[in-house]
C-alpha cells in the first residue's frame, strides 16, 4: 500500500520499515526549537531531573535552537530577565543554533530555521510554536508541540506518542492572477475546510500553482495550515525546494527529498483552481470567517500591519513597497512593517524598500513578531480595527477584545493604506489603489 | 457532581483563554490569576475562589484553537477545572494530556450554565435534564500518559529505566 510523505518521513524517524495513519510511534527529532518559551521548557526540564540523582542533560545540543522572537527587544524586565536565563541556559548546555537580538541574525523563528538551512526534506521538525507547521514547505514534517513536552524532549530525544496523522491531499491547479497570492490561497482553503476541518490531520500539497510556487509562498501554506487546525503542512520537496536550500540557505551537503508514492493513500482529496481567484479576507473573529473582497471592500481601518512569519519576507515587503512607492499613507492610518528576520531587513534596506515605506509615511519595526500577538507593540485602541498580513485575527489578539483584527495578503494591506478602507488591489497599472 | 459554571460558543482561542500580553508569566503556579482576563466577571470570580474545584466550563467545537501557549492550559489547571466540549485543538488536547487538565469530549451534548453534570468513564449525564451523551474516549496513548500521571512523571520513570 502506498505512503504519504508523513506516513515515510515517521518510518525513517521511528525506526520501522512502514507506518500508516493511526499508529502510535516514538520519532527521533530533527530540530527541536523554541522561542522566548524556552523560559518554561527550561523550568520544566529541571523539574523532570528532581529527584532522579541525574544531571540534566539535552540529549543532543546540535538539534536545539532557540530563537528570541516573540518580545524583542523586551518590553519588561520579566521579558528582559527570562531572556538572561534563556541566554545563560543555552551558552551552559553549548546550544550553538541560538538567535539573540541582533540585526544581522536575528528574526522571527519561522524565517530564521529555513533561511539558515536548518530544516531539510525528510526531517522531523518540532516547536514550541503553533506555526511550526511552516517548515513543511520544505518537505519536512513539522509541528507545534507544548513546552513541557519540549522539556521531556529535550531529555529523550524522541516525541512522545505521536499518532501517524491521516493526509489530506489538496491539489491546486491553474495560475494565480495579478495581485492574488499564496496568502489568499490558503486563506480561501481554511474558510473551506474551516477551523477544524483539518484537525489532527496532515494537509500536503500538489498541483501545478504550488509547483510555480516560491519556497516564500509554501511557507505561507504551511504556516497557515494550523489554522484549520491541521498537525502540519507539507510540500514535497523539488527543484524550488533543491534551489532555495542551496541559492538562499547556504546548504552545500546533499539533500534527499521524501516524495509519496503514487498510490499514497489519503482521507480526502480537495482540488482548487485558483485561476479566478480573488484577494481574500478572514473576517473578525476566527480565521475561517473568510470573504472575498468584495463583500468587505470599503471598511474603514485604522492599523494596517504587514510582516510576521506568514507574510514578512522579501517578496511580500516588495510587492507591498510597490504598491506604496511615491504615494502616501492615508491620514487617520497607521502603517507598521515589521520585517521577519534580519537578513530580509538589510536586504529591503539595500534595495530601497524601506525608504519606500517609510518616505510614504508608514513605521519600519525591527524583526520579529511584532503586534501579531498583542504582546509588546501595536496595541489597538478600543473600536478599532486593524487589517493585517499576520495569522490570527481571534478577539483580543492584537491586544485588544474590543477591536477587530481582519487578515489578508501585503497586496491589500497595501492598497488599503493608501485610502484608509479595504481596498482590491488589482485594477491599476502599478496595482496602486488610485 | 459538577456544575456548569461557564458556557462559551465554538473555537474558543488560546488568546480568550490566556491573553497574549501575559505570555512572559510562565510559571504553572502564576497563571491561574489571568485565566480568561478579557472575561473580567469570570476571571474575579476565580480569583475570588468562588468557582469550587471540579466545575465544569462548558464549550462548542474546537476549544483551544490556536497557540502552543501552555499557560493556556496551567492557568484551568490551577482552579482544576473540567472542560466538556464538542471538541478540542490537537495542541491544546496534548497539552491538557501532558498537565493533567480534565478533558471531556462530548459532541452531542445539550447542558447550560446551572446544570448538574455526572461525568463517567463512558458517557455524562446531565442530571438537570435527565440526558445522557457518549463521551468520545481518548486514544489508549495518551491514556498511559495520564495514568503515569503526567509527562513529567512519565519522562523521570523512562530516564530511570533509561539508566
Amino acid at each position: 500500500m502506498g505512503k504519504t510523505v508523513v506516513e515515510k518521513i515517521l518510518a525513517r524517524a521511528a525506526g520501522k520499515s512502514a507506518v500508516s495513519a493511526g499508529d502510535v510511534v516514538e520519532p527521533a527529532v530533527d530540530l527541536a526549537m523554541s522561542h522566548e518559551n524556552a523560559a518554561l521548557v527550561i523550568s520544566q526540564f529541571h523539574e523532570i531531573y528532581k529527584g532522579t540523582g541525574l544531571e540534566p542533560t539535552i540529549w543532543d545540543p546540535s538539534r536545539l535552537a532557540v530563537i528570541f522572537d516573540h518580545r524583542v527587544p523586551a518590553e519588561s524586565a520579566k521579558t528582559a530577565t527570562n531572556q538572561k536565563k534563556i541566554r545563560e541556559f543555552v551558552a551552559k548546555h553549548g546550544v550553538a543554533k541560538f538567535h539573540d537580538i541582533r540585526g544581522d541574525l536575528g528574526g522571527i523563528c519561522h524565517q530564521i530555521l529555513p533561511e539558515n538551512g536548518y530544516v531539510r526534506p525528510g526531517a522531523v521538525v518540532v516547536g514550541t510554536d503553533s506555526h511550526t507547521t511552516s517548515h513543511g514547505a520544505l518537505g519536512a514534517f513539522a509541528f507545534g508541540i507544548g513546552a513541557t513536552e519540549m522539556a521531556s524532549l529535550w531529555a529523550l530525544g524522541v516525541a512522545l506518542n505521536v499518532e501517524v496523522p491521516a493526509t489530506i491531499k489538496v491539489v491546486v491547479k491553474g495560475a494565480l492572477p495579478d495581485m492574488v497570492g499564496p496568502k489568499d490561497v490558503v486563506l480561501h482553503l481554511v474558510g473551506l475546510l474551516t477551523s477544524e476541518g483539518a484537525n489532527f490531520r496532515v494537509l500536503e500539497f500538489h498541483g501545478e500553482a504550488i509547483r510555480a510556487m516560491s519556497t516564500s509562498g509554501r511557507i505561507v501554506l504551511c504556516n497557515m495550515s494550523v489554522e484549520a487546525g491541521a498537525t502540519s503542512g507539507i510540500v514535497p520537496a523539488d527543484a524550488e525546494t533543491l534551489r532555495y536550500l542551496k541559492e538562499e540557505a547556504g546548504v552545500t551537503d546533499p539533500v534527499q527529498p521524501v516524495l509519496p508514492d503514487a498510490d499514497a493513500v489519503y482521507e480526502r482529496v480537495i482540488e482548487i483552481d485558483v485561476s479566478r481567484l480573488e484577494p481574500q479576507i478572514a473576517c473578525p473573529h476566527t480565521v475561517d470567517n473568510v470573504r472575498p473582497i468584495g463583500k468587505v471592500a470599503g471598511t474603514k481601518v485604522h492599523q494596517i500591519v504587514i510582516g510576521s512569519c506568514t507574510n514578512g519576507r522579501f517578496d511580500d515587503l516588495e510587492i507591498a513597497a510597490g504598491i506604496l512607492k511615491g504615494k502616501k499613507v492615508a491620514k487617520d492610518v497607521r502603517m507598521l512593517v515589521f520585517p521577519a528576520s534580519g537578513r530580509i531587513y538589510t536586504r529591503a534596506l539595500l534595495r530601497g524598500l524601506v525608504a519606500d515605506f517609510v518616505q510614504a509615511g508608514a513605521v519600519v519595526m525591527n524583526p520579529g513578531c511584532g503586534p501579531c500577538l498583542g504582546i509588546h507593540e501595536g496595541a489597538l485602541g478600543d473600536g478599532e480595527t486593524a487589517l493585517s498580513t499576520t495569522n490570527r485575527n481571534f478577539k483580543g489578539r492584537m491586544g485588544n477584545p474590543t477591536s477587530d483584527v481582519y487578515l489578508c495578503s501585503p497586496a491589500v494591506a497595501a492598497a488599503s493604506a493608501l485610502t484608509g478602507v479595504i481596498t482590491d488591489p488589482r485594477g491599476t497599472a502599478a496595482g496602486g489603489a488610485r | 457532581m459538577s456544575k456548569v459554571i461557564l458556557t462559551l460558543g465554538d473555537d474558543v482561542s488560546t488568546d480568550v483563554i490566556y491573553p497574549g500580553r501575559y505570555m512572559a508569566t510562565v510559571l504553572p503556579t502564576e497563571t491561574p490569576q489571568f485565566a480568561f482576563a478579557d472575561l473580567t466577571d469570570f476571571n474575579a470570580k476565580l480569583k475570588a475562589k468562588q468557582v469550587p474545584p471540579g466545575s465544569v466550563l462548558l464549550a462548542g467545537k474546537n476549544f483551544g484553537c490556536g497557540s502552543s501557549r501552555e499557560q493556556a492550559v496551567s492557568t484551568l489547571k490551577g482552579h482544576e477545572l473540567v472542560i466538556v466540549a464538542k471538541g478540542f485543538a490537537r495542541i491544546f488536547t496534548q497539552n491538557s494530556v501532558n498537565l493533567g487538565l480534565r478533558l471531556v469530549e462530548v459532541p452531542d451534548l445539550e447542558a447550560k450554565d446551572g446544570d448538574e453534570l455526572e461525568i463517567g468513564a463512558t458517557e455524562v449525564v446531565n442530571v438537570s435534564t435527565g440526558k445522557r451523551f457518549r463521551i468520545v474516549p481518548l486514544p489508549p496513548a495518551r491514556q498511559a500518559l495520564i495514568d503515569a500521571g503526567g509527562l513529567i512523571a512519565y519522562t523521570r520513570k523512562r530516564l530511570m529505566e533509561k539508566k
